[in-house]
């Protein structure tokens, strides 16, 4: 294996693997995650909205996790991230940490919206159950 | 597997070597696909605000039901799964060029820069097909009280509540069609947008990594002693696999 320092300010090469065995796991790791998703995702649509909203959720919640494991093996493994030091690692992570606020600031925001229109801005119940028209079954092809 | 052999105790920020110990344009390279990660964020959690504030969204089982060739067979999730399959793989082929590239074997790297380049344009032709599929469909929507035949752009989404077959007939219409209410009109912006976006991320990532085919087969990484212009090539490529990840969740799955 041939040293691939291409700097003088570098001073370790990290050792790389010979073989590609770590890369062709990863690979059947997030195929595996991928139809675990397309799964449930199937599943949720075969119910045809039958399920409660708490389970829909904590469905796609778990969908959700799924997604964040494949990104972090993308990241880690494929993008080598894992091979680099903690100073660099955490210049990375860290300010990613804003997401965290990011999305649910945001999401809160819209749910919020949502239930300020539905109630006009809280002067009003919100309707108990909403009038959701079925489609034909016959119609189902567009 | 990979254990740097990088002695305890070494003091990163004295001077004189990288306290990250990579090199700059790799650092760099981080960093912009940082920024970048925040501008795809931005876009995808503006979306769900959207998305949360209102009461129906198109349905991604209804919207993305179709497979080329397959005629009107609902097949829901079909397609975007064989996208999702082809980007995983080409991530995997540049991993492998860039692994080829360690231990400096030119051949290697070419191969499978070569098929990298091939899974990305199969991934930018099945969003050619997706995309046309979406603006020339026709749906049958009510529009002030009467139907009007939409596809999906950026000022119409045709994708709203379905109509009953009692509204349909109090309003003197055929009542055995699959009628909708226009949907909220953020889906086709948001839709064509994010993928419009990474979908030029794909094209330019097939732009560069025909670019570093082309010098690898000009011997300039050999010359230069090293393929890191690979790794930095591979990082923005596994990136726009990864910001993919987030839309197939987004617009697809959930």
């Amino acid at each position: 294996m041939s040293s691939h320092v291409s700097s003088p300010e570098i001073t370790h090469a990290p050792e790389h693997a010979s073989g590609t065995g770590r890369i062709w796991k990863t690979f059947w790791v997030l195929s595996i995650l991928t139809i675990i998703e397309l799964g449930l995702g199937y599943y949720l649509y075969s119910q045809h909205g039958g399920l409660s909203h708490g389970f829909t959720l904590a469905t796609k919640s778990l969908i959700g996790i799924l997604t964040l494991a494949k990104a972090y093996y993308i990241v880690s493994v494929f993008m080598h991230l894992g091979d680099e030091i903690r100073n660099f690692i955490m210049t990375i992570i860290v300010p990613l940490c804003l997401f965290i606020w990011f999305i649910v600031a945001f999401l809160w925001d819209g749910n919020s919206w949502k239930n300020l229109r539905n109630t006009d801005a809280g002067s009003r119940e919100a309707p108990k159950t909403e009038k959701v028209e079925h489609a034909p079954e016959q119609g189902a092809k567009h | 597997m990979s254990a740097t052999t990088i002695p305890s105790g070494t003091k990163w920020w004295n001077g004189g070597r990288s306290p990250f110990n990579i090199s700059y344009g790799k650092v760099m390279m981080w960093y912009f696909l940082m920024s970048d990660a925040f501008t795809f964020g931005a876009f995808l959690i503006s979306y769900g605000t959207i998305r949360f504030s209102v009461n129906h969204w198109a349905d991604p089982n209804q919207v993305f039901n179709a497979f080329p060739f397959a005629g009107h067979a609902n097949l829901p999730l079909a397609f975007v799964s064989l996208m999702t399959f082809i980007l995983i793989a080409s991530s995997v082929t540049m991993v492998l060029a860039v692994h080829e590239g360690h231990k400096m074997n030119r051949k290697g790297v070419e191969k499978y820069m070569i098929l990298t380049i091939i899974g990305g344009l199969a991934f930018l032709g099945c969003q050619a097909w997706e995309w046309t599929h979406m603006i020339t469909g026709e749906h049958k929507v009510l529009v002030n009280r009467a139907i009007e035949t939409w596809g999906t752009t950026v000022t119409h989404n045709p994708w709203g509540l379905a109509v009953s077959h009692e509204t349909l007939s109090k309003l003197g219409l055929a009542a055995n069609e699959h009628v909708t209410t226009p949907g909220p009109i953020a889906f086709g912006g948001y839709f064509f947008g994010i993928t419009g976006f990474h979908g030029f991320h794909v094209f330019s990532g097939v732009i560069i990594n025909l670019v570093m085919y082309i010098k690898t087969k000009l011997g300039h990484f050999d010359q230069r002693g090293h393929y890191e212009m690979i790794e930095k090539a591979g990082l923005y490529w596994h990136f726009v696999d990864l910001v993919w990840v987030f839309v197939f969740l987004c617009f697809y799955l959930v």
